[in-house]
């Protein structure tokens, strides 16, 4: 199988971006301009920025204990569904304030998200960058690597994994981090062959610089842009799929205060509160679509030439 | 064109042999699988018995070969649940999970090719901007959400549609629609990316200039070269589907592979795990396979070059 | 009854009056054509030239109403065959396009499908337009293929573009233009991206083929040597107008207007340009169209500008065909311009 073909295949399904050269001064004023006039971007920028102000801070915002049970106060409906503003979002099956647990769980959630992309972002662009940089068999056994990922059904083997060292928030972030680089090492493996065909890079050569220098000087801040745009969209990634595990009951475990979860035991109460599935999926909902939209300007700012 | 084939059939076979390799690996990340089977409070002698009656005392590239061997021929042990063979207890189940799968790639096809043509022929139009807010939507909605907030307003609201189950055909509608729902931002974004750019062909301008009627030269001459790429990656995408029915079929208690394997992780049940990330990992790989070999064979590029 | 039928042989094939084409553009209105005039009679071949921007191909689109969405074209009127294409629906446009008009482009390399082979293209060209089953449509499309020298055209027929080489494809294109014997064919630059050796070839089958079937052709070139050879009426296009129209032989032997001569000037002759010889050339370049544009266009590169070309240039006539857009009179342009040239070719 020749990488070439692979890496066609491969790339079909990434986001069109491409190595863009540094930003100089003079493209910083344009740049700008394409952020503040995009409204995709503003949004989920004030959204993501919202949701962390109140993760941050939830210590303080948060009206209650997020782990106070009181059986006497059980689910409670929010104040707009005809509820007391002692509890403004209600209380879930044991009495916990919902308000509380959303604050809380949107840490967790945040967490999540960063750690699990920080990780496969290590790992997926150690093995990009290698794979574009060094082609032949280096390049083919990456691609390899990559296909063997893909291959692997990544909520089975995640709750599979999760099932045998248990649920707690290190194994979920650890388990996800281990299995999200695939799109990391497509994108970074792309870019970089674009790279190092650049005249730069062949100077950079020429003159006889390492290929730890070039790789570090030269490559890596080119890939900046296309590794951000990136990084957002695993971190969604991985708060959805920790969100799913943690419904399913092989993620984050009880007494945490995870969406996931909240959800999960909401469910239960289908029929007669919806509002318990409706609140937590909305948070969710949100924050993911923050991320996404944030991670969609991104690439249209700093490549608006690939917009379509 | 065969050369092609076997080369890819050759890669088809060493992922497959790798992923074996590491569904197999997870037995033994669990630690003692004797001292698993046997459960609480059994004593030394049960678990020796067990060990040896499963095989777990001999080196574990023999036991891995062994199992690969029987994997191969279909057998893939014993559940430890059920004590029924693994492959029966799947083989029941895996009608569902594929009927789903096949149902949710043709409701995604159906939705987000003709959406990501009328995106392409008209953009920044209404319909375009309706079909980038669906496709950023249904990338940020979790599916178990989505499938919850379905059964509460058909099956609970409304009462149209029964909210778990597989009696009828009726149950399928919600899992379909979440499933397929979850592959179609991609699926629309390439047709229609596909679609602008083949649009701007000097062929395009050919078949009207031969007065070809707008809709000829939208769906025979432009369509026909756009959808070649959209052909493998929905092969990939009915291989992440299958994968990711897991969460769609414990939302809707369909009783399919997905459902199985959850259960099966619940109750520990290794051989069972095992056989399913396998299987479902075979599913992926030859879709991808025919996927390529489709791909080759739309395009007559690849086919005659 | 005599005198009816010379009516409608007089009667032009295609007559455009005052065609206008207006490009949005980033910093206003692009005016790529400005008003330009032509007509075509029956088997008849009218060569547009002027070099590239200067609108020939939008004019070409125009009539074939393939223009892309964002482009406004006007004219006061455009009939061809009695039919008026300015007001014709997109119906209408579809019956004529490929069955009485047809087009050949300029790029063979993208101008087929990848997709189909060229059987099924050949045969949909016809089908489009005539109720005949595939197999009549077959064997059209093979006689064809003979025509315009493809040997082995049954093996041909089922091959991809991919497979075959630019002369052959481009011989492709001809044929899938003629197949429903069409009374005009539009060729936009048929054989600019040929190798040379192609070119001629191509050409010669073009104007073997239009005389054989007695199609009218408005072939769209830069090459003043194609012109000179396959030209009865010849339209020079600058900055989007038609700055002179004539007869072959008037614009070669009495060109006017003085881009018409500098182009001329730019051609080698044989026996007469001095090897070595400094080829004219037009110095200058053509000005931007986009906002109001008055007066001559040429003005700026013209060796015989004067205050007055900078106001409207009235249209002059020399004969009933010959006609250019100029301040000065044929006796003052066949005077020349006041100092003596030291551009001119040594004769």
């Amino acid at each position: 199988m020749s990488a070439a073909t692979d890496a066609k295949d491969l790339s079909s399904d990434t986001t069109g971006v491409t190595a863009d050269p540094p930003l100089g001064p003079g493209r910083m004023a344009a740049l700008r301009g394409r952020i503040f006039g995009h409204a995709g971007f503003m949004i989920g920028a004030g959204v993501l920025l919202l949701i962390v102000l109140l993760a941050l801070f939830a210590p303080l915002l948060a009206p209650h204990d997020p782990y106070a049970q009181n059986l006497m106060m059980r689910m409670k409906p929010p104040v707009f569904l005809g509820g007391t503003w002692e509890h403004p979002l209600g209380t879930d099956l044991l009495g916990r304030d919902f308000l509380s647990r959303l604050l809380y769980g949107a840490r967790v959630s945040l967490l999540i998200g960063i750690v699990a992309a920080l990780i496969s972002g290590v790992i997926g662009t150690t093995m990009g960058v290698l794979a574009g940089y060094f082609d032949g068999r280096v390049d083919a056994v990456v691609t390899f690597l990559i296909n063997c990922r893909l291959a692997m059904p990544v909520v089975l083997v995640a709750l599979a994994i999760v099932a045998v060292f248990g649920g707690s928030l290190t194994v979920v972030v650890t388990v996800l981090g281990l299995l999200l680089w695939d799109r990391f090492a497509v994108v970074m493996r792309a870019s970089t062959r674009q790279i190092r065909s650049r005249e730069y890079v062949t100077a950079a050569r020429a003159i006889g610089c390492s290929v730890p220098r070039i790789v570090l000087t030269e490559i890596m801040p080119n890939l900046f842009n296309n590794l951000i745009v990136v990084a957002t969209l695993e971190m969604a990634h991985a708060i959805l799929l920790e969100a799913a595990l943690s419904f399913l009951g092989l993620g984050v475990q009880p007494p945490t205060p995870s969406w996931g979860l909240m959800v999960s035991e909401g469910k239960q109460m289908l029929l007669f509160n919806p509002w318990m599935i409706t609140i937590p999926g909305i948070a969710l909902f949100a924050l993911v679509l923050a991320i996404n939209l944030l991670g969609d300007g991104l690439r249209d700012v700093t490549a608006p030439e690939n917009r379509n | 064109m065969l050369s092609f084939i076997a080369r890819r059939l050759g890669l088809a076979a060493l992922v497959a042999l790798t992923v074996s390799a590491l569904s197999f690996g997870l037995l033994f990340l669990s630690g003692d699988p004797a001292s698993a089977i046997a459960g609480e409070g059994a004593n030394d002698a049960d678990i020796a018995a067990i060990r040896s009656f499963y095989g777990f005392d001999r080196p574990v590239i023999v036991q891995y070969g062994d199992w690969l061997w029987s994997a191969l021929h279909g057998d893939f042990g014993q559940s430890y649940y059920f004590q029924l063979p693994v492959s029966s207890l799947i083989a029941d189940r895996l009608s569902v999970t594929m009927t789903l799968g096949v149902c949710g790639i043709v409701f995604a096809l159906a939705v987000a090719i003709p959406l990501g043509v009328a995106a392409a022929v008209r953009p920044n139009s209404i319909v375009d901007r309706l079909a980038l807010f669906l496709s950023v939507v249904g990338q940020a909605m979790p599916s178990f959400w989505f499938g919850l907030l379905l059964i509460v307003l058909f099956a609970v609201k409304l009462g149209w549609l029964p909210p778990s189950g597989t009696q009828s055909w009726t149950n399928f509608v919600m899992p379909t629609v979440v499933l397929g729902y979850y592959a179609m931002p991609a699926i629309m974004r390439l047709t229609r990316a596909g679609m602008l750019e083949v649009l701007g062909a000097d062929y395009i301008r050919t078949a009207r200039a031969k007065g070809a009627g707008e809709w000829r030269v939208l769906f025979k001459h432009a369509l026909r070269n756009a959808v070649i790429p959209v052909v493998s990656l929905a092969a990939v995408q009915m291989g992440f589907m299958l994968g990711g029915s897991i969460v769609v079929e414990s939302v809707f208690a369909l009783h399919g592979a997905g459902f199985l394997a959850w259960e099966s992780i619940g109750r520990n049940d290794l051989p069972t795990v095992q056989a399913l990330i396998l299987i479902f990992s075979m599913f992926y790989i030859v879709f991808t396979f025919l996927a390529d070999i489709l791909n080759a064979w739309l395009d007559p590029r690849m086919r005659t070059g | 009854m005599q005198a009816s039928q010379d009516d409608r042989a007089n009667e032009p094939l295609l007559a455009v009056r005052n065609l206008t084409i207006d490009i949005p553009v980033g910093g206003g209105t692009l005016h790529a054509v400005r008003g330009i005039d032509f007509e075509l009679k029956r088997g008849e071949t009218l060569c547009i030239v002027g070099e590239s921007g200067s609108g020939k191909s939008l004019t070409s689109l125009a009539v074939m109403k393939l223009l892309g969405k964002s482009i406004r074209p006007h004219a006061d009127a455009m009939t061809f065959e009695g039919t008026d294409l300015a007001n014709a629906g997109p119906k209408a446009m579809r019956r004529l396009r490929g069955d009485r008009i047809a087009m050949i482009f300029q790029e063979p390399m993208t101008a087929l499908n990848p997709a189909y082979t060229v059987g099924d293209q050949l045969i949909e060209a016809m089908r489009l337009h005539r109720p005949v089953s595939k197999a009549e449509a077959r064997a059209r499309a093979l006689d064809l293929l003979g025509k315009v020298g493809i040997t082995a055209a049954e093996s041909r027929f089922s091959q991809y573009p991919h497979q075959l080489s630019g002369g052959l494809r481009q011989r492709i294109v001809i044929a899938m233009a003629l197949m429903c014997e069409p009374d005009l064919v539009i060729a936009d630059e048929p054989t600019t991206a040929l190798d040379v050796t192609i070119q001629a070839q191509i050409l010669r089958l073009l104007v073997d083929l239009q005389r054989e079937l007695g199609m009218a052709m408005i072939l769209i070139t830069h090459d003043l040597g194609v012109v000179a050879r396959v030209a009865d009426r010849v339209a020079v296009m600058y900055a989007g107008e038609l700055v002179e129209t004539g007869s072959a032989a008037e614009i070669f032997n009495a060109p006017l207007h003085p881009y018409t001569r500098g182009l001329l000037r730019c051609i080698p002759v044989p026996d007469k340009t001095r090897r070595g010889a400094d080829l004219g050339s037009i110095p200058g370049i053509v000005p931007s169209l986009i906002g109001e544009v008055r007066g001559c266009a040429f003005r700026d590169r013209c060796d015989m500008a004067v205050a007055a070309c900078v106001e409207p240039i009235p249209e002059r006539n020399d004969g009933p065909a010959h006609s250019y857009l100029c301040v000065h009179d044929q006796a003052a342009l066949a005077d020349g311009p006041a100092a003596p040239d030291d551009r001119e070719v040594p004769a």
